[in-house]
């Protein structure tokens, strides 16, 4: 006899409520069959002759062929931008190089459905996030560095700040879109032109940005973009360009920089991370609960500056473990196009692999996992939210990064052990403090060794804010004032006291 | 009559029942929290179910010093009847009036099984002697109320003396026995998140079957973050003790497009439990036609003129 008998003055609770599925329709996006690569404001067919074929992570559906550039496409790239360089781009009116971003800026607004619908279905991601975040904060970096682009003088007083030339970027494919924003938009404010390499697997959006481009009327040149896999990119290094720009894994990083070495070309390496989001014992705890889902399944925790590694006060440990774990039963995992989705597709098989290797070494370490019940589908690449508890510092899951959905618990006792665990990595990218109390918060802040320092909140953007990492997270930073600077130089003397 | 603990002025929250911790709220967490879960897209069936759900769970209100016999038995029949064209619309859950009318309402949904709710305790502010507002509460019950809902004191809330609205309220549960007991904070006059978690802890701590977001005079009221802050509340106190409070979050909620917001809130927050009428009311008084509308719609996929949908 069930309760509800027992108590016929009660309602019935009713046994499920499912939201049917919401997909946003994939009708806006018009992909070509085959790509070429866009150089000199053209698309052209590649020197190579190869191609290869990019698909959509969730159904492992072919969606385009793409180009697999070699090193004459990349050499022709070269040239082009440096051509667009000397022809005019480096001595216009920096309120006209304004203009184009500012331009650039609005038609990725006006064309934000079209670019998030391609860019879950490229990268997996739900386009619950491709729409309210990776779009929106794209267009507002072009909007952020247009309004550089003429104060470049007031940003670097008495410097004399003049562009390096030809930036060569790589970037990599959690964030397709929003990533080519970070890169292009101080490098354009600055007067450079660009050659830029999507990550292997998520061309799409910076193929459809070749359109925004032409609809800008940016002149030929100033921007080209060639696709491949890492071989295209290490063509790249190793071309005439005047400075790399590159995000994506410590082990390619540390390549760039030993073939750069001795070469003059400047460099910036935005890496791996394997943050710490430390919870105090008096903070807000389901507020905390959500920082946690967000810092770690945002973006299957395809995350840089994901918050893979909770150190939690053992005080707070049991209630907040019970929370978190109830939170993840309501984690909504499956199609990225669907509007109701909370974390979707991993982004590759050799990702999804590598998720699994690792997740498999915690097992085997002696961590003990937990996975909320999900039906996953079944084409495609997926992997459940995973939380590991009774992690030890030693353990695999605590110091690789995993770059998936895959959350590592410790504890600590005191602000001073928080902060040794938290430093105890050679990343040194991001951290969370969550705390109600503000000189904790500054005390934390001062003696992380973290680029990036979230208080009560978490994977949080803005472009006036500069990213960026410490240790073997990388050097240089991306937005804010700071994200001009690798790509000026300075011939003026810094002036004492103006 | 059993007194309630004698507690200092200052006191935090008594041990018994057991409750969670305190805790604070993090404004700019729970905002984005909320509003993250108001974007969920609930179409067809999904909705339905949901406008279906918002109709046995409204609380019909009518809190008007003009209010009349004729207009509260115009709202009994509407409370009983939503909808005459359509028989499948169920009855909704209560109607909620002033204690004058009570009587009225009573005779008018019968045996239905809507139920009468009656506001008391010197609603909407409080702020009379406690003998005449728990005076107030047995008189409503003797007067064939089903429901109380009574107000806190938030005076001696934000003066910090929490110890006299426990106790105000305790003595008001027991003057009403086994007569449901829904506690209304007025969120609008307590002026922090922090604050609406505590004073939710507070009275359910001493002894409230529901809390309630406000008494509907003040323009602030049932935000989707004030009551997502409630519901966690709710929740640490059946994790807790076992427990279960019901929620009522009224004013404010005047559209069926908010009402599946806050259901999607309640959902995603204690889980399918609470999706009744036994632990969840609306607060009402112009909610019901519009989701009366919306069910037609999505049965017949047309908007109908709100001439066809009856003002009581």
């Amino acid at each position: 006899m069930s309760e509800i008998e027992q108590r016929p003055d009660r309602t019935p609770v009713p046994s499920k409520w499912e939201y049917e599925s919401a997909p946003e329709s994939r009708e806006i996006v018009t992909l070509e069959e085959r790509y070429g690569v866009f150089v000199g404001g053209e698309f052209v067919e590649p020197r190579s002759g190869e191609y290869y074929t990019t698909l959509d992570p969730s159904s492992e559906e072919s969606l385009a062929e793409i180009p697999q550039a070699g090193a004459e496409d990349v050499a022709l790239a070269v040239s082009a931008a440096r051509e667009a360089f000397e022809d005019g781009w480096s001595a216009a009116a920096p309120a006209e190089r304004a203009k184009y971003l500012y331009r650039i800026a609005r038609i990725l607004q006006e064309r934000s459905r079209e670019f998030a619908v391609l860019e879950s279905l490229n990268g997996g991601k739900p386009i619950r996030e491709s729409r309210d975040v990776d779009l929106p904060l794209a267009a507002a970096h072009f909007f952020y560095y247009a309004g550089w682009a003429d104060k470049l003088e007031y940003a670097f007083p008495h410097r004399r700040p003049t562009p390096l030339g030809v930036a060569g970027q790589i970037i990599p494919w959690n964030f397709p879109l929003l990533m080519l924003a970070w890169k292009i938009a101080p490098a354009l404010a600055a007067g450079n032109t660009v050659v830029l390499k999507p990550a292997e697997t998520t061309p799409l959006s910076a193929l459809l940005f070749c359109d925004v481009l032409r609809q800008a009327e940016l002149p030929p040149g100033v921007v080209n973009i060639i696709t491949g896999d890492g071989r295209t990119g290490a063509a790249l290094v190793k071309a005439e360009v005047d400075k790399i720009a590159f995000t994506g894994s410590t082990e390619v990083g540390k390549a760039i920089q030993r073939e750069l070495a001795g070469t003059g070309k400047k460099l910036t390496l935005e890496l791996g991370g394997k943050a710490a989001n430390i919870i105090f014992d008096d903070c807000a705890l389901d507020q905390a609960v959500e920082g946690i889902v967000n810092g770690i399944y945002f973006n299957q925790g395809h995350v840089c500056c994901a918050g893979s590694r909770l150190l939690v006060q053992e005080s707070i440990y049991e209630p907040l473990i019970e929370k978190l774990k109830r939170r993840l039963t309501t984690l909504r995992v499956g199609d990225p196009l669907d509007k109701n989705t909370d974390v979707g597709a991993i982004n590759s098989r050799q990702q999804l692999e590598k998720i699994q290797e690792l997740v498999a070494a915690g097992k085997e370490e002696g961590a003990e996992i937990y996975q909320p019940p999900c039906r996953l589908p079944e084409k495609g690449y997926w992997f459940v939210p995973t939380v590991f508890t009774n992690v030890a510092q030693s353990y695999r899951i605590a110091q690789e990064e995993i770059f998936g959905p895959v959350l590592s618990v410790l504890t600590f006792r005191t602000p001073d052990e928080a902060v040794e665990k938290a430093n105890n990595t050679p990343y040194g990218l991001s951290a969370g403090v969550w705390t109600e109390k503000g000189s904790r918060i500054l005390w934390m802040a001062q003696r992380l060794e973290a680029g990036v320092i979230w208080a009560n909140t978490y994977n949080r953007f803005d472009p006036a804010s500069p990213f960026g990492g410490y240790k073997e997270s990388g050097f240089g930073r991306e937005g804010g004032r700071h994200g001009l600077e690798p790509y000026l130089d300075f011939d003026g003397a810094e002036a004492s006291g103006g | 009559m059993a007194q309630a603990p004698a507690l200092p002025t200052g006191f935090e929250l008594p041990l018994e029942p057991r409750l969670p911790r305190i805790g604070s709220v993090d404004q700019v967490a729970v905002e984005a929290r909320a509003a993250d879960l108001s974007r969920r897209s609930i179409k067809r069936e999904a909705k339905l179910f949901a406008l279906d759900l918002a109709v046995r769970m409204m609380d019909l209100t009518t809190l008007e010093g003009a209010d009349t016999p004729g207009k509260v038995a115009a709202l009994a029949s509407k409370a009983i009847r939503p909808d005459p064209s359509d028989a499948s619309i169920p009855s909704v859950a209560a109607v909620c009036v002033y204690p004058n009318l009570v009587q009225t309402a009573r005779e008018r949904v019968g045996d239905s099984g809507v139920k009468v709710a009656s506001v008391a305790t010197a609603f909407p502010s409080g702020q009379s002697p406690t003998d005449l507002k728990v005076a107030e509460a047995r008189r409503v019950v003797e007067l064939g109320a089903d429901e109380v809902d009574m107000v806190i004191d938030r005076g001696a809330f934000l003066a910090g003396r929490y110890a006299k609205v426990y106790d105000e309220i305790v003595q008001v549960k027991e003057a009403i026995g086994e007569t449901h007991l829904k506690v209304i904070l007025e969120v609008g006059e307590l002026g922090t998140y922090d604050n609406v978690r505590r004073a939710s802890l507070l009275a359910i701590a001493a002894g409230a079957d529901f809390i309630k977001t406000s008494t509907g005079k003040l323009s602030s009221s049932a935000t989707l973050p004030v009551t997502l802050v409630m519901l966690e509340a709710i929740r640490d106190v059946f994790e807790e003790t076992g427990r279960r409070v019901g929620m009522k979050p009224a004013g404010g909620i005047r559209n069926a497009k908010q009402a599946v917001q806050t259901l999607v809130l309640v959902h995603e927050t204690l889980g399918l439990d609470w999706l009744t009428p036994d632990l969840f009311r609306f607060g009402a008084s112009s909610l019901l036609n519009d989701v009366l509308m919306q069910i037609r719609k999505e049965k017949t996929g047309r908007y109908q003129s709100s001439d066809y949908f009856t003002i009581d």
